[in-house]
C-alpha cells in the first residue's frame, strides 16, 4: 500500500501545481494581487510538501527493501549497508528524477515562503512559472518514469546497486548538485515573470540575486565534490575527464557564474537588463539540457542508468517547450525592456561584460564539444570528443578570463582610467612575471600552458586580495569579502591543477611481496596482500608501507573488491593526504609468478584543486549572508519608516 | 557613449563572441574528434596514424601475451574477419579478457599496429556504452 500512497502523493502534488499555475496567473493579472498572493504562497508550500512526501516514501521503500516495487528490486539488495539503501533511492533513473522535481517544488516553496522584496504581481507570475515547469516534470514521472511501479511476483531479493555508486560520495553528491541545478529554475521563473510583467530593474535584480547565489553555491559544491569522487573512485588519477556528464554540470555553472556577475550590474548600476534576463533563461536551460543528456539514456556512463527511447523523446519535448517558450517570450518582449544606464569602455561594468562574454564563449565550446558526438552519431558517424578538444578551446579562453578576474574588481563603476588600472595591477603583474620565469626555469618546455596557469594563479591571488587594500576591514561589506574569497579560491584551484600537471610523478610496475618502488620522494614497499571482507563485498588488500626519506613510515591499503550483487570487481584506491600533496595508490591484478601490479602517483599540491572549489563556495556563502542580512535590515528600516 | 550605440556595441560583441566560439570549436573538432574504428574499417586502407582514435572489437582468443615487466600486454582485436595487433601498458580493466569485448583508446602506428593509452572493457549489460553495443553486435554477428 505504501508505494500506492507515494504515487498518490505525486498526483496530489501535480494537482496543487496546476492550481498554483492557475491561481498564480490570475493573481498576476488581478487588479489587487495582494488578495490572492497568500493563497498562491500556501499552495506552493503544500505542493512541495506532497513532493517531499512522495520522495520520503520512496526512501522508506528502499530502506525496508520492499522487493514488490520494481525500482527497489532492480536497484537494491537487502544485504546492502543502510547508507546505500537510502542513497540507492536516488542512484537510479526514476528516483533521481523524483529527487529532481522534489527540489524543484521545494525551491518554489522557498520563494513562496521567503521572498518579500518582489512586487506582488511579479512574485505571483514567478510562482506560476515555477509551477508550469513542475507540471511537465510530474507528467514525465507519471507517464514515463513511475518510481512506484509494482513488480508481480516480487523476487526474493533485488539485483543490487552498481558498486561504483556504493560510496559515501554518492549519498551527498547528487542531492547537492540537484539543489544547484534545479535551484536555477528560480532564476528562470523570475526572468519569465519579469518579462511577462515588464518589471526589470535594480529592485528585481536585488530580489533575484540571493536565489541565484544559493543555487550557484550548491552547484559549486556539487561539482567540486563530484570531481573528488571521480578522482578517488575511478582510480585513474585524474580529477576532470571532460565526460559529457561532467560537462552537463559544468555548463549550468558557467551560465550561473555569468548570471551572478551580470545581476550585480543590474542591481548596482541598472545596466545589462536584457542580457541578465537572457542569462537567467540560459542557465536553467543548460540544467535541463544536462538533465536530458544524463537522463534520456542518450549517453551511457555511471550516471546514466537505462536506455528507453520514450524517455528521451519525452524529455526532449519538455526541453523544447520550456526553452523554446522562454526564448520566444524573450524575443517578443525584449523590445519593451528599456535601456538601462550606460558606462564607459574602461569601467567595472565593461569588465563584467568581458567576464560574461568569455564565460559564454567557454559555455559555447563546451556545449558544441558535448553535443557534436550526438549529432554525428545521428548522421551515422561514431566519434568521441575528449580532453584534447577542450584543452585546445576552453582552456586558452579561460586564461583570458583569469586575467580579467584579476583586473575587474580593481576597476571603478561607470568610468575609470586605463592608466590607473595598470598602476593598481603593477604588483600582480610583477608576481605573475617572476613566478612564470621561476617555474619555467624549473620545468622547461614540458607544459608551458601549465606554467602560465600557475603564474597567473599567483598573480590572481595577489590581485584578488587587493580590493581590501586600504579599506577599513571591519566596515567592509560581507559581499566584498565574498568576492575576495571566491576569486582567491579560483587562484588556489588553478594552482592545484597546474601543480598536478607539472609535478605529478607516476610509477607502474608489477612487484613481488617485500619489494619496493620509488615514486617522487617516496619509497613504497609491498608488505603483504591479504584477503578481507566488508558488509557486502570481499577483497584482496595490499598493505603498502610508504616512507619519505628518513621520515616516519605510514601504511596505505588499496584493495581489489569483489561485489556479489551485482557481480562486479572494483579497485579501491588508497590515498594519503600530506600537507604538500597526496600519495595515490591503486592495486592491480596479480600474475602467475605472484607479482602484483601497483600504480602509484605522487601528486604535489593536488588537494588545492578542491580546497579552491571550497573557497569559491565559501565566498558565495559570505556574499549570500551579506545580501540576506542587508535585505532584512532594509525591510526593517522600511517598516519603521512606514 | 549613447544608449542606443552601447546596446548595438554589446549585441555586436555578443555575436562576435558566438562566432569566435563556433570557429574555434570547429577548427579544434577537425583535429581532435576521436573516430571509432573496427578492424575491418582500416584493413587495406590508409591508417589515421598519430591521431587519437578508438578501436573496438573482441580480444582474439589465444592472442593475449603478457610481457616480463608484468604491466605491458599485447593482444589482437578482431571483428571476426580482420585483425589489429594492440599494445598496452597499464592496469587492465577488471572485465578485460580474451574472447570479450574491448574498446582501445590510442593511436595507430605506421606498421599497422595500435598503441593503446586506455582500455575500456565490456561492463555488465546495463552499463555498456552504445558505441560499443553497436560495434560488438556487428563483430558477434560476423563471427557466426
Amino acid at each position: 500500500m505504501i508505494a500506492e500512497a507515494g504515487l498518490a502523493a505525486l498526483w496530489l502534488a501535480t494537482a496543487f501545481a496546476i492550481a498554483q499555475l492557475m491561481l498564480g496567473a490570475a493573481a498576476a493579472r488581478a487588479v489587487d494581487p495582494v488578495v490572492l498572493l497568500p493563497g498562491v504562497r500556501r499552495i506552493a508550500l503544500v505542493q512541495a510538501l506532497f513532493a517531499l512526501l512522495a520522495f520520503l516514501i520512496l526512501i522508506w521503500l528502499f530502506v525496508t527493501s520492499d522487493m514488490s516495487v520494481l525500482l527497489v528490486a532492480e536497484n537494491s539488495h537487502s544485504q546492502k549497508p543502510m547508507l546505500y539503501k537510502v542513497a540507492g533511492a536516488w542512484g537510479n533513473h526514476e528516483g533521481s528524477m523524483l529527487l529532481w522535481v522534489t527540489v524543484l517544488a521545494v525551491a518554489g516553496a522557498g520563494v513562496a515562503l521567503f521572498e518579500r522584496r518582489l512586487v506582488a504581481e511579479t512574485l505571483s507570475a514567478t510562482l506560476a512559472a515555477q509551477a508550469a515547469i513542475a507540471i511537465g516534470f510530474y507528467a514525465f514521472l507519471a507517464f514515463a518514469s513511475n518510481p512506484f511501479a509494482r513488480l508481480n511476483p516480487a523476487p526474493a531479493d533485488g539485483q543490487g546497486l552498481n558498486p561504483l555508486l556504493q560510496d559515501p560520495g554518492l549519498a551527498f553528491h547528487p542531492p547537492t548538485l540537484y539543489l544547484g541545478y534545479v535551484g536555477l529554475s528560480v532564476a528562470f521563473s523570475f526572468a519569465v515573470a519579469a518579462l511577462l510583467m515588464r518589471d526589470v530593474g535594480p529592485a528585481f535584480a536585488k530580489a533575484m540575486r540571493p536565489w541565484v547565489l544559493a543555487a550557484w553555491i550548491f552547484l559549486t559544491i556539487g561539482i567540486t565534490a563530484g570531481s573528488y569522487w571521480a578522482y578517488y573512485e575511478l582510480g585513474w588519477g585524474g580529477w576532470w575527464f571532460w565526460d559529457p556528464v561532467e560537462n552537463a554540470s559544468l555548463m549550468p555553472w558557467l551560465a550561473a557564474t555569468a548570471l551572478l556577475h551580470s545581476v550585480n550590474v543590474l542591481a548596482t548600476r541598472d545596466g545589462l537588463r536584457a542580457w541578465t534576463l537572457m542569462l537567467a533563461v540560459v542557465a536553467f536551460s543548460m540544467s535541463m539540457v544536462g538533465t536530458f543528456l544524463v537522463r534520456s539514456g542518450i549517453l551511457v556512463s555511471v550516471h546514466a542508468f537505462a536506455v528507453d527511447p520514450t524517455r528521451g523523446s519525452f524529455l526532449l519535448a519538455l526541453l523544447g517547450l520550456y526553452i523554446g517558450g522562454a526564448l520566444a517570450l524573450f524575443g517578443a518582449r525584449v523590445g519593451t525592456v528599456t535601456q538601462g544606464a550606460t558606462f564607459q569602455l574602461v569601467s567595472r561594468e565593461a569588465a563584467l561584460v568581458l567576464n560574461n562574454l568569455l564565460l559564454s564563449v567557454i559555455l559555447g565550446v563546451v556545449l558544441i564539444g558535448t553535443l557534436y558526438p550526438l549529432v554525428a552519431q545521428a548522421m551515422g558517424v561514431q566519434l568521441s570528443i575528449g580532453a584534447p578538444f577542450f584543452e585546445k578551446t576552453a582552456v586558452p579562453i579561460a586564461l583570458f578570463l583569469v586575467a580579467g578576474t584579476a583586473a575587474g574588481p580593481l576597476l571603478r563603476w561607470r568610468k575609470d582610467s586605463a592608466q590607473a588600472l595598470l598602476s593598481r595591477l603593477t604588483i600582480p603583474v610583477a608576481i605573475t612575471g617572476v613566478t612564470f620565469a621561476l617555474f619555467f626555469a624549473m620545468t622547461g618546455f614540458a607544459s608551458p600552458i601549465a606554467v602560465l596557469v600557475l603564474a597567473l594563479a599567483f598573480g590572481l591571488a595577489a590581485a584578488s586580495i587587493a580590493p581590501l587594500w586600504k579599506r577599513k576591514l571591519r566596515r567592509t561589506p560581507l559581499p566584498i569579502y565574498g568576492m575576495v574569497v571566491a576569486h582567491l579560491g579560483i587562484a588556489v584551484s588553478l594552482a592545484g591543477m597546474a601543480a598536478d600537471t607539472l609535478f605529478k610523478q607516476e610509477r607502474l610496475a608489477a612487484v613481488a611481496i617485500g619489494d619496493n618502488l620509488a615514486v617522487g620522494p617516496f619509497k613504497v614497499t609491498l608488505a603483504e596482500v591479504r584477503p578481507t571482507v566488508g558488509p557486502n563485498w570481499s577483497a584482496m588488500e595490499a598493505r603498502l608501507q610508504v616512507q619519505r626519506g628518513a621520515g616516519a613510515p605510514f601504511e596505505l591499503l588499496p584493495q581489489q573488491r569483489f561485489f556479489a550483487n551485482p557481480p562486479t570487481n572494483t579497485s579501491e584506491t588508497a590515498i594519503a593526504t600530506l600537507w604538500d600533496g597526496q600519495v595515490y595508490t591503486v592495486l592491480g591484478a596479480s600474475d602467475a609468478s605472484g607479482r602484483w601490479q601497483l600504480r602509484l602517483w605522487w601528486k604535489p599540491f593536488v588537494t588545492l584543486i578542491w580546497a579552491g572549489g571550497g573557497l569559491i563556495a565559501l565566498g558565495g556563502m559570505l556574499s549570500l549572508l551579506g545580501r540576506v542580512l542587508r535585505g532584512r535590515r532594509d525591510a526593517r528600516a522600511q517598516e519603521e519608516w512606514a | 557613449m549613447k544608449a542606443k550605440h552601447q546596446r548595438l556595441t554589446l549585441a555586436l560583441l555578443a555575436v562576435a563572441a558566438i562566432l569566435g566560439a563556433a570557429l574555434l570549436a570547429l577548427s579544434a573538432l577537425k583535429d581532435q574528434a576521436a573516430f571509432f574504428y573496427a578492424p575491418g574499417d582500416v584493413a587495406g586502407r590508409p591508417l589515421p596514424v598519430g591521431k587519437a582514435v578508438r578501436l573496438g572489437g573482441m580480444v582474439e582468443k589465444g592472442s593475449l601475451v603478457r610481457a616480463q615487466d608484468g604491466v605491458s600486454i599485447a593482444f589482437k582485436v578482431t571483428d571476426g574477419k580482420d585483425v589489429v595487433p594492440v599494445r598496452f601498458r597499464g592496469v587492465t580493466p577488471d572485465l578485460f579478457r580474451e574472447g570479450s569485448g574491448v574498446v582501445a583508446e590510442g593511436q595507430f602506428q605506421p606498421d599497422g599496429s595500435f598503441t593503446a593509452d586506455n582500455l575500456l572493457a565490456k561492463h555488465d549489460e546495463r552499463y555498456m556504452p552504445p558505441q560499443m553495443a553497436g560495434k560488438m553486435h556487428k563483430s558477434e554477428s560476423l563471427e557466426q
